[in-house]
């Protein structure tokens, strides 16, 4: 299962996450990455995977576990 | 087997060649790099990097581990020369030539070399070697002068105070990013470098540059002069195409190309990030864009498009832009220059704040804030709609942005 990993400590809010998969990804008031829900189906690799690598901080993994 | 080679290890390139593989390319794919060095990110140039916080292998965009990972051939430290269409090559300045069935130009943008010619102490901030270069010399300085007070001046002035520099600005317009944002934000940043000590010398030109002693003189054009131990020009960027000049394709400020990337009237051939200037649906022109997101948005899609010819997707987003200048986090989406009316909310003494600009018709057309992320994830969202009113938009945001602890009264 694929599973989505965020750390918060490298995190500076650029959001792009947020806007590439917003069912996966959401700010929390300080404006950093929140994950809703690591486990994601494979429908949503393609979109979480382009959220990965438009993180301007490489704060974003996809991990299988 | 299918060959692509992408041309340019920029982050637009190495995006492509990352895109190409999720789409699930199985052939193979060269990847061509000017610079003799790994490929590596440019924002931290003027931030982290400069700061002393991170080092230029902290900003690298592919490890040897990647290269077996995508199965990429990566070739450095020569710069391709031309391209020659109809026989499919790029030759590299070597003398090499390398074929191709589908080519991507992702040669970027060089930093607008100094009109002041180059005395020892002035810089330029956009490469690894420029980064080496001014770091050499800071560890001796104790005063800068920015040219140009745009994000790379803006960033280098803010991040040369943390460093402990007597820093002074210079710019021929009266606020900084004024070009972007507009003079009513553009005054905000005005008095934030103001605050932090930043002598700002704005509605002024440079003259000239000449050495003194170990240093500088800056002549500005009111006749004034400025001393300093270092000064970095930051005055634009300027696509990368000379190599293309016999190649036949459009060139105009870029590559010209089409609403799916791919260059005017080719099929093969595609171009990605800075060095790109397509046709722009949103906006119906074409644009150049120079922003981190942008190359990393239009090589998705050109990865996409690479393999599917029968389902071209058009690369229609909203420009996004951050910049980090003291303890601002400035994020920036749509249009935000160019006429537009800007309207503050927010509370700017508190430093997080934002404006909204709309175009003369009242159509919410772009926003920036300053530590208000939510409040910006609203503003992306609506601005990826069409025909927002400023009145909705300016509500939606301020909901967004609201602290979900902050229902005290």
């Amino acid at each position: 299962m694929p599973l989505v990993k965020a750390d918060a400590g490298l995190c500076q809010g650029y959001a792009n996450c947020v806007m590439d998969a917003g069912e996966v990804f959401d700010l929390d008031d300080e404006g950093l990455v929140v994950v809703l829900r690591p486990v994601i189906s494979e429908d949503e690799r393609s979109e979480v995977e382009q959220a990965v690598v438009n993180c301007p901080v490489a704060a974003l993994a996809l991990v299988e576990e | 087997m299918s060959r692509t080679v992408v041309v340019g290890a920029s982050v637009a390139g190495v995006r492509t060649v990352q895109a190409l593989r999720r789409e699930g390319f199985g052939g193979e794919v060269i990847l061509i790099g000017d610079e003799p060095e790994f490929p590596y990110d440019k924002p931290p140039l003027s931030k982290a990097v400069f700061a002393g916080a991170s080092t230029l292998d902290d900003t690298r965009l592919l490890s040897a581990a990647h290269l077996d990972d995508l199965g990429l051939d990566l070739r450095l430290g020569v710069p391709a020369s031309t391209l020659d269409v109809a026989a499919k090559l790029v030759t590299l300045a070597d003398g090499t030539s390398i074929g191709y069935d589908q080519v991507v130009l992702a040669t970027g943008a060089r930093a607008r070399p100094s009109p002041w010619g180059a005395p020892p102490g002035l810089h330029l901030l956009r490469s690894a070697a420029h980064s080496r270069a001014l770091s050499a010399d800071l560890s001796r300085a104790s005063s800068i002068v920015v040219i140009g007070a745009g994000f790379i001046g803006s960033e280098v002035a803010a991040t040369a105070v943390h460093r402990g520099l007597h820093v002074t600005m210079v710019d021929p317009l009266a606020n900084p990013m004024a070009r972007v944002v507009g003079d009513e934000v553009g005054e905000l940043l005005t008095s934030v470098h103001g605050a932090h000590g930043v002598e700002t010398r704005l509605g002024v030109g440079v003259h000239e540059v000449r050495p003194h002693g170990d240093g500088l003189v800056i002549a500005l054009t009111d006749g004034s002069d400025v001393v300093a131990d270092v000064a970095v020009v930051g005055i634009g960027a300027l696509p990368n195409v000379e190599w293309l000049a016999d190649s036949g394709l459009a060139l105009d400020d870029g590559v010209t190309c089409d609403e799916y990337c791919r260059a005017a009237g080719q099929t093969d051939i595609f171009a990605a990030g800075d060095v790109a200037r397509w046709w722009h649906p949103r906006e119906a022109r074409h644009r150049r864009v120079e922003h981190w997101t942008h190359a990393v948005e239009q090589a998705a899609v050109v990865g996409h498009n690479l393999l599917h010819p029968d389902d071209l997707r058009p690369y229609d987003p909203v420009d996004y832009v951050w910049s980090d200048q003291y303890d601002w986090r400035i994020q920036i989406a749509g249009r935000t220059s160019g006429g537009c009316v800007a309207e503050l909310i927010g509370d700017a003494t508190a430093g997080r704040f934002g404006a909204l600009y709309s175009d003369h018709d009242g159509r919410f057309v772009g926003a920036m804030t300053v530590n208000w992320q939510k409040a910006m994830v609203a503003a992306r969202r609506l601005l990826l709609a069409t025909d927002t009113d400023i009145v909705d938009a300016r509500a939606h945001m301020l909901a967004a942005g609201q602290r979900r602890a902050a229902v005290d009264v």
